[in-house]
């Protein structure tokens, strides 16, 4: 397969990026996007350029560290799988791409397609953990918990982090991310105690990442490429109503 | 009271208090809806016009318990307040919005949202718009031709000869139709009324109370427009 790259190329976060176009011959259809990228970067090493920056881990969709807005959409055409899992079998000979970073306040650009996702993590840090001794396990079935919230907490904590939901989002909010997580632990008895508080402390991590807010689009959950439902927010936002008329404020650790 | 600004302070807060607002001012525009068809029943003996009684009852309705015209103007209030909050935590949170995405994307694919939901904001302004042109016309008289007061179905009539007036009216409550469609849908979620039976109706319930309201506001300027309804 011959290709049309256009792909963002930024050297820091401070320099003012661009797209610059490549021809890339020779891709194989059973190529993974990321393979394909690999291909691009030593055809522009042999002509003494600089590589492409793009993050990536597991290359099989669990870690969440690859990511980028593949012809406008995140993690590319194919719905439920991150890039790496993306096959050049989805594009066509002569195709034209168009590859860029997630774009967003929150997550600024480092290099090229990679981004800085730490408000990820310092939203997890304002609330995202239950506070617990950690010595050994109790019995697994010493707290019953019904099957269905066993599978929504399953569900919610299928997300990897990956942050397609902000690069989806017209608002570039995190809230499915920020839902996810904690629906994961509210939907547990371990996550009861401090639900209220976690739902205000992380709500208040995520505004002042400077994430938007949501206004229900649904972006998030079709580039979701764990298939995290929007009804999470639904639950967080119901839980930090809850936390605020009850006079929850908001802890800093 | 503290606790409330507290709420209001976070996006989601922000979000809720829309939710909340825009909740009172959908009550209001199915009572008016529903108001409005009275233009369709025959006139009273005395030259009178239900849609006139009508508006007088709107106006005296608690007297001699209240001053004429307190209900009316308690509503008022009520109104101008939801439409202040709305429009202020929009702005907010649409500014809010701009900041979080300073750069936007060379190619963007969108399929993915609804066309109400693209459009709530572009929207809103045409809904804010035509409500003041609205109040100016048949509330104040300022833009009506041949404005009298009391006069209301009579007013309505005339308002609604001119075809480009007929026109734009049609066309905002299409816009505030798709406004409510996307927001009827979206108040379950932000204010996290949800499980699996609502999740399961509240798409066809935004679609089919949009439709009906639609259908009822269009009702009177179509019938205008085409001699149903005369002087």
């Amino acid at each position: 397969m011959k290709l049309k790259l256009h792909i963002w190329r930024q050297a820091s976060p401070q320099a003012k990026g661009e797209f610059k176009a490549y021809d890339l011959d020779g891709v194989s259809p059973h190529m993974s996007f990321l393979d394909m990228l690999d291909l691009l970067n030593e055809q522009i090493l042999h002509e003494g350029g600089e590589p492409v920056a793009f993050e990536h881990d597991c290359r099989e969709g669990i870690c969440g560290t690859c990511g980028m807005v593949i012809n406008g959409i995140a993690h590319g055409p194919e719905k439920l799988i991150t890039a790496c899992q993306l096959h050049m079998r989805t594009f066509n000979d002569g195709d034209e791409i168009w590859i860029e970073p997630w774009r967003a306040a929150a997550f600024p650009v480092m290099k090229d397609l990679v981004v800085e996702r730490a408000a990820f993590d310092r939203i997890i840090q304002s609330g995202g953990y239950i506070s617990v001794r950690s010595g050994s396990a109790q019995d697994a079935n010493a707290i019953p918990i019904p099957k269905e919230d066993a599978d929504r907490a399953f569900d919610a904590a299928a997300c990897i982090g990956c942050g397609a939901c902000v690069a989806a989002c017209p608002n570039a909010s995190a809230m499915l991310f920020t839902a996810a997580k904690a629906a994961h632990l509210s939907y547990l008895p371990q996550g009861q105690t401090e639900r209220l508080q976690r739902a205000a402390n992380m709500v208040t991590a995520h505004d002042e990442e400077g994430f938007g807010n949501c206004t229900n689009h649904g972006a998030c959950q079709e580039v979701c490429p764990k298939g995290i439902s929007v009804d999470y927010i639904g639950r967080l936002n119901r839980d930090l109503l809850k936390a605020t008329l009850s006079g929850v404020e908001v802890s800093t650790r | 009271m503290r606790r409330v600004l507290t709420l209001y302070r976070s996006s989601v807060g922000k979000k809720i208090m829309m939710a909340i607002s825009g909740l009172i001012l959908f009550g209001f525009i199915v009572a008016h809806m529903v108001g409005n068809l009275k233009a369709f029943q025959s006139p009273n003996g005395d030259g009178t016009h239900p849609l006139d009684t009508y508006a007088e009852f709107l106006r005296e309705v608690g007297y001699p318990l209240v001053p004429e015209g307190g209900i009316l103007w308690a509503f008022r209030l009520v109104l101008l307040a939801a439409v202040g909050v709305h429009i202020i935590a929009a702005i907010q949170l649409w500014s809010g919005a701009r900041t979080a995405r300073p750069s936007r994307y060379r190619k963007e694919d969108s399929q993915v949202f609804s066309y109400a939901s693209r459009t709530m904001r572009w929207g809103g302004v045409i809904v804010a718009a035509f409500v003041v042109y609205h109040i100016l016309h048949f509330t104040t008289g300022h833009v009506h031709p041949d404005f009298e007061y009391g006069r209301v179905y009579d007013n309505l009539v005339v308002g609604f000869q001119n075809p480009l007036v007929a026109g734009f009216y049609i066309v905002a409550v299409g816009a505030l139709c798709l406004h409510l469609y996307h927001g009827l849908w979206s108040v379950f979620t932000t204010l996290g009324v949800q499980n699996r039976k609502i999740d399961r109706i509240r798409r066809p319930l935004a679609a089919g109370i949009s439709v009906v309201l639609f259908v009822g506001f269009v009702s009177v300027p179509l019938a205008v427009l085409t001699r149903i309804l005369t002087l």
